[in-house]
């Protein structure tokens, strides 16, 4: 890594100007705004794993009642992997600057998503109908709150893909959110990464 | 984007107009430093308050009728949140981290302003709630700043029905606040560097104020993950970390949860946050070291690294604070022998800071005195972090005052003494106006000694077996009068000090506006934002060129050059040497 090789310089040795920096300007890999997605993400995991460990912690504690999952559980992973694709294909669109695709492709993706995010509200229903509340077992406990912050990430993606679709069919120009279409769709691939880790979580405990 | 920031301007410069845009809705990241700065300064004060209200009750218990045992756990609950939290990390990071990144690296602002501005409301959202903390039934919250369930949330804990609900709130608000403006000051140090702005050339400031963020972007979710949990055991009746149990009589709902989850949590974020606070106060102490030394830094890389390798550290030393809570042997041998790890690169920071002083040519001015005060505290609060370091030693001294004493020393007093070397450093470029000398000088020493006369004699009194956490002392029989004598005397120690605080107040406003004019580069310092067109900077920092970088931050005193500083951004070839004919080569020639 370059950010690690660049601390053993010798600040004090090479006077001028570097010339490895010269005229520098943002290059396209190096947009802030892909770095600042990837250090979120990094937050965001340290967020879901720091309730992992404690869901592992809590989970050996006498009380602990493992809950069954709906099979609807099922049925919305497998709206969030259509998602994940739709949002790939628009990436892929949004390369090649074929805006009808964008324009389908991202509104897919953000039907798929609120089918996902009604079927989670779905599942809780379901559990809620069926005695499994939230207070009721420590199991119940981590299963509401880790799939609702979940969600909680879903909405906040869907604000981001909010204006990028708006801006779409509003009838800019592809270039002009090209980024944000790719930023959209890593986004939704992590989400949908950190979901299959949570489902199999809940599901194999 | 409005514009690139590491890309000349060649248009005209878009300057903000209306005192609204300017002022209050600003993007600007001189602006939002000092608005984060206006706020912290502001709500510190507040807690600056409640300790001369809880040291009042401790030093004269009988004579203060209208402090009843739950507003001391409250006083004592908020100072110790609004110190750590809303007044040391907004005022280094929201208010340093945005004034200096930007103007140190060469950039023209943040990378993303608009978010930029969202994160310094949000932070005064996240105030506001915990201010009106004050204001509903029960008061705030009496947990103390740890917040340890099952009593932060049982009955007969003050503030234990609102207070705690909306601390937990503003601790949440608090964290968004913080990610929006992190997130920011990563990437602008990553990705808005100007020409020649290696890595390896940022001055220490940036480095500090760049890894603590790293630090608060990991260790922030922890104490989120603790909030949201216990807002639920709170609120919705879940056990996650309430255990079955009777509280005032009544058999409550919960069952099976684990406190010690809690506390676990609470300090994997807790001891990051001590270097959150520490390492930008690092950076800065060493910029004015060598900048009033007329020195270069001793030990360039080793600082960095040592920065680099505490921050990696903080977070596997977490559970040295629940030696007391009780744990498996072999994990307190681990966490102490992580935590005296740490010893050493502190150890090598305080040494370069004193090397750095040898045969420099100090000038004595009051950012200077400042950091020459922090190097005697940290010294001091650090020796006794390696006492408590160890389980034997911690186990006896844990709940006495010598662990107010030690925190106090390393952890309050040393970076507040460094917040206030860096104000008055950078005051002179942020409001264009000197300070008033005399008054900074006095308002130094009256600190100095006072902050002293508090905390020294606390290590005794811990030593003795004083407990922490009492309202009141009582007649014990290990405790001779004189120890409550002493503690009067600490109490009269602390007014001074808060007093004396109310000289700084008074001289920056002061000065703000009927200061002297600043000179554009008064301490003749060699970091870039001493080289702005205009002072204050305005608007886009640069004018229509951004600053091409050729060196380190650090070329005092070079040997054969006529000036004893050359700036970071001076072509080599126009460096004035004393001999014409000889050709400027940096300190190596």
């Amino acid at each position: 890594m370059s950010l690690f090789k660049s601390i053993f310089d010798k600040p004090w040795d090479y006077q001028g100007e570097d010339p490895s920096l010269k005229g520098k300007e943002l290059a396209e890999g190096m947009h802030p705004k892909r770095i600042a997605l990837r250090m979120f993400l990094a937050v965001v995991f340290v967020l879901f794993m720091l309730f992992i460990i404690a869901y592992f912690i809590r989970m050996d504690l006498d009380d602990w009642r493992p809950m069954p999952e709906p099979g609807l559980l099922w049925v919305n992973t497998g709206m969030l992997v259509i998602c994940s694709i739709f949002m790939q294909w628009t990436r892929g669109a949004a390369q090649k600057n074929m805006s009808q695709q964008v324009k389908w492709g991202m509104l897919a993706a953000g039907i798929f998503t609120l089918a996902f995010i009604f079927g989670q509200l779905s599942a809780w229903e379901e559990l809620n109908n069926a005695g499994f509340y939230l207070s009721s077992n420590p199991a119940n406990s981590f299963f509401y709150v880790l799939t609702g912050l979940h969600g909680l990430h879903i909405l906040g993606g869907l604000w981001v893909w909010t204006r990028s679709t708006f801006k779409v069919w509003s009838g800019i120009e592809i270039k002009a959110v090209k980024l944000s279409v790719e930023l959209c769709a890593v986004y939704w691939h992590y989400l949908l990464l950190v979901w299959l880790v949570l489902f199999g979580l809940l599901s194999y405990t | 984007m409005a514009y690139i920031p590491i890309a000349d301007q060649t248009d005209e410069m878009h300057d903000p107009h209306s005192f609204i845009t300017k002022y209050v809705w600003s993007q600007d990241h001189k602006v939002i430093a000092i608005q984060y700065g206006g706020i912290a300064i502001a709500v510190g004060l507040i807690a600056l308050g409640l300790s001369v209200l809880m040291r009042l009750q401790l030093g004269y218990p009988e004579d203060f009728a209208f402090i009843d045992p739950a507003d001391y756990y409250q006083f004592v609950t908020m100072h110790g949140m609004i110190m750590v939290v809303y007044l040391l990390t907004a005022l280094f990071l929201g208010g340093f981290g945005n004034y200096l990144i930007p103007l140190q690296i060469g950039a023209r602002d943040m990378v993303f302003p608009f978010m930029n501005m969202l994160s310094v409301w949000v932070y005064l959202l996240s105030v506001i709630i915990l201010l009106a903390s004050f204001f509903v039934s029960g008061g705030p919250t009496g947990a103390g700043w740890t917040l340890y369930p099952p009593q932060s949330i049982t009955g007969g804990t003050p503030g234990a029905d609102m207070g705690i609900v909306l601390m937990l709130a503003s601790l949440a608000v608090f964290i968004v606040a913080f990610t929006m403006g992190g997130l920011n000051y990563v990437t602008t140090v990553l990705q808005a560097r100007t020409r020649g702005m290696t890595l390896m050339r940022m001055p220490l400031s940036v480095w500090g104020i760049f890894v603590a963020t790293v630090l608060g972007l990991f260790a922030f979710p922890a104490l989120f993950v603790a909030a949201i949990m216990m807002t639920f055991d709170n609120l919705l009746g879940t056990s996650f970390f309430l255990p079955a149990m009777v509280s005032l009589g009544e058999t409550l709902d919960h069952s099976g949860g684990s406190p010690v989850l809690f506390q676990h949590l609470f300090w994997f974020f807790g001891h990051p946050e001590v270097y959150i606070v520490a390492l930008p106060a690092f950076g800065l102490v060493s910029d004015v070291l060598s900048c009033h030394a007329r020195k270069n830094i001793f030990g360039y890389r080793m600082m960095v690294w040592a920065i680099i390798a505490i921050g990696g550290l903080s977070f596997i030393v977490w559970a040295h604070h629940m030696y007391v809570s009780g744990m498996n042997p072999y994990f307190g041998f681990f966490f102490a022998f992580t935590t005296l790890i740490i010893a050493v690169p502190t150890a090598i920071k305080v040494y370069n800071w004193v090397l750095t002083l040898w045969e420099g040519n100090i000038r004595l001015t009051v950012p200077m005195l400042f950091a020459c005060g922090f190097i005697f505290t940290f010294i001091h609060g650090g020796l006794t972090g390696i006492f408590l370091g160890n389980v034997t030693v911690d186990l006896p001294l844990s709940d006495t005052y010598f662990v107010i004493a030690h925190f106090h020393m390393v952890m309050g007093v040393s970076p507040v003494l460094v917040l206030y070397a860096a104000l008055y450093h950078w005051f002179p470029k942020m409001s264009g106006r000197m300070f008033n000398v005399t008054l900074g000088k006095i308002h130094f020493w009256a600190t100095f000694f006072g902050t002293y006369a508090i905390y020294l004699p606390m290590h005794y009194l811990g030593i003795m077996g004083l407990p922490r956490r009492y309202y009141a002392m009582g007649t014990t029989e290990f405790l001779p009068d004189s120890a409550q004598a002493l503690n009067a005397n600490i109490t009269l120690a602390a007014i001074w000090v808060a007093l004396f605080q109310m000289v700084f107040i008074v001289n920056i406003i002061w000065s703000t506006f009927k200061g002297k004019k600043a000179d554009p580069n008064p301490w003749e310092a060699t970091s870039l934002e001493w080289f702005t067109p205009d002072n204050p900077p305005k608007h886009g920092n640069w004018g229509h060129e951004l600053p091409t970088v050729y060196r380190w931050a650090y070329e005092y005193s070079v040997p054969g050059v006529k000036a004893d500083f050359v700036p970071q951004n001076m072509a080599p070839e126009d460096v004035v040497m004393e001999d014409p004919n000889a050709k400027y080569v940096g300190h190596d020639g």
